[in-house]
């Protein structure tokens, strides 16, 4: 039987009177991609900072690679590799000696870290930058080298908080090519998001949070069916003709219907939601698109601005 | 609430922070080490000759002999100051110690290595300005006696102790302008009354009493014993201040890096 690489139970962090986590249970499989979806202050980065030891558990059971975080937070960070939420490379130093001096912290010989960091700076596409300035680095390459130092210690489990905050599309979409890269490697890879096409890209199974909690959890089609449907309609029209076809639409089996401001959504739609949009004085107004990630964390966390 | 007296959680990751520091030293050696090169030459020019000229002291000794034992306690301190309380703050504020907490390294590793980092530079420091005064001393009288090697080893521990005073401010400042208070203070009042410029003896008895509150003249007057070779029992007495003050500003550095760290 292969253990979880991360198991919680009943696992709350509190701040002074405030609980940022409240309770969560959740266990990541070997090799997996497990994601922590949810809003600003869910609890996410909390949740991820005690999976990596950088702040304590207040109650509740966790295990890290089989490890307890309060007894055993050395070899459970020789195991973890942890891109934060910010960029802290060290400004002091050119890019390759960045990584050089992280292997020293793992206790790396120089040979062994010579060969990963050579690896790591090629795979990151950093090799030409080997010799530069922290500061001359773009936001991507930045970016792209904190993952690559988190890669000198080989992890076991690698934790992203937010990995693609702030990039562009490209480098986005080139960060998310190089960890899929790694997963199928057979790293665990643990990360945090409020980019649903990042989870939907990345993830195997996420969560859900909100104010601490864990709302659902499952693989992200799954999550779409069962929240948002396959499809969804998003209707502008005139305020008289809402009323009427609003009866309508939500008669229909499996329909959910919301209102939002000036917009109305349609989950679930079929071939008779189809028919009766198309019916609207202008159907220009009408669009029709596959179910998504944002759906569900939208129907599931609300759409008032959290802060 | 940490615990105050605690264990401290250490490994090798402290010599690896360590490592770090002389790593970015090496890489900016031309610009840090002129300035460190040139100050003390100077102030021996401008204090002991310029200034010199005017003072008598009562027991007759030339007052640039007088002056290099204070010298040898100043501006170790100011380096090591400079290391831990400026240097050590960007790095807090840089998120330079949240990067290797991730690493097995532990926030004891972290501030010890930096702590012995400060100490290394600061007994350095002593070393280099030891070598200007005994170099000096064929026509400036200031080094006389062989003991006064032994000035090296022991600046270790006041090299330690004002890092690590140093690094207890840095964990309590909240920005970069505060340091101002902790220069203007601590630092400025035990640079003029650490009996580094004048004999701590001339002052009334409330200033003894003050003078015997700052570490800088136990290290001020142990450096004297040995340069002068005059050896005196009352230096056993500087040495165990010295240990003892270092032991706790030591663990409080420790409990209160782990307080700001811990999230």
């Amino acid at each position: 039987m292969t253990e979880n690489a991360v198991e919680a139970q009943g696992l709350v962090k509190r701040y002074g009177p405030f609980t940022a986590v409240d309770g969560i249970g959740f266990a990541v499989r070997e090799g997996e991609c497990f994601g922590f979806l949810g809003p600003n202050g869910a609890g996410k980065s909390t949740t991820i900072k005690m999976i990596s030891c950088l702040s304590p558990v207040s109650w509740g059971t966790l295990r890290v690679a089989g490890l307890d975080p309060r007894t055993d937070a050395r070899r459970i960070k020789s195991q973890l590799g942890v891109v934060p939420q910010e960029d802290n490379l060290d400004e002091d130093l050119p890019v390759r000696k960045n990584l050089e001096v992280y292997a020293r912290y793992y206790g790396l010989s120089k040979a062994v870290a010579d060969t990963r960091i050579d690896d790591a700076l090629a795979l990151f596409q950093l090799t030409e930058k080997a010799a530069s300035k922290i500061g001359d680095l773009s936001g991507g390459m930045k970016r792209r080298l904190v993952i690559a130092r988190s890669l000198v210690s080989e992890p076991r489990i690698l934790v992203l908080d937010e990995p693609t905050t702030g990039l562009d599309p490209q480098a986005r979409h080139n960060v998310w090519q190089k960890l899929r890269l790694l997963k199928a490697r057979g790293v665990t890879m643990i990360l945090t998001t409020h980019y649903m096409d990042e989870a939907a890209h990345l993830c195997d199974r996420l969560v859900i949070m909100h104010r601490g909690t864990i709302l659902t959890e499952g693989n992200p089609h799954a999550l779409i069916g069962q929240h948002a449907g396959n499809e969804v309609l998003e209707l502008r029209m005139e305020p008289e003709e809402r009323a009427p076809l609003l009866g309508e639409l939500g008669a229909i089996a499996g329909v959910t219907v919301e209102e939002v401001e000036d917009l109305v959504y349609v989950y679930g739609a079929g071939q008779r939601a189809r028919d009766l949009a198309l019916g609207i004085s202008d159907p220009g107004r009408a669009f029709l698109r596959p179910g998504n990630l944002e759906d569900v964390f939208l129907r599931l966390t609300g759409r008032g601005l959290l802060d | 609430m940490t615990a105050f007296v605690k264990q401290p959680d250490l490994s090798a990751g402290a010599l690896h922070v360590w490592q770090r520091n002389r790593d970015v030293l090496l890489q900016l050696w031309k610009s840090e080490f002129v300035a460190q090169l040139l100050e003390p030459p100077f102030v021996i020019f401008a204090l002991g000759l310029g200034l010199g000229k005017f003072v008598e002291l009562d027991n007759g000794q030339d007052y640039v002999a007088f002056l290099a034992p204070g010298l040898l306690a100043m501006f170790p301190m100011f380096t090591a100051v400079f290391e831990c309380a400026w240097n050590s703050y960007l790095r807090l504020d840089q998120g330079t110690y949240r990067a290797i907490l991730a690493t097995p390294a532990s926030i004891d590793d972290i501030i010890t290595g930096e702590i012995l980092w400060g100490a290394t530079r600061s007994t350095v420091n002593a070393a280099y300005i030891l070598l200007v005064a005994a170099l000096l001393t064929p026509w400036l009288g200031m080094v006389d006696s062989p003991w006064a090697i032994l000035c090296v080893p022991v600046a270790v521990i006041p090299g330690i102790f004002f890092s690590a005073m140093s690094i207890l401010f840095a964990s309590v400042a909240k920005a970069m302008s505060q340091f101002g208070y902790f220069f203007n203070l601590v630092i400025n009042p035990m640079f003029w009354f650490g009996g580094a410029f004048f004999p701590t003896d001339s002052l009334p008895a409330w200033g003894r009493v003050v003078a015997w509150c700052i570490p800088l003249t136990h290290a001020t007057a142990l450096y004297r014993g040995f340069i002068t070779g005059e050896l005196e029992w009352s230096m056993a007495g500087d040495f165990a201040w010295l240990v003892v003050a270092t032991g706790i500003t030591y663990l409080a550095a420790l409990w209160s890096m782990r307080r700001r760290l811990t999230e």
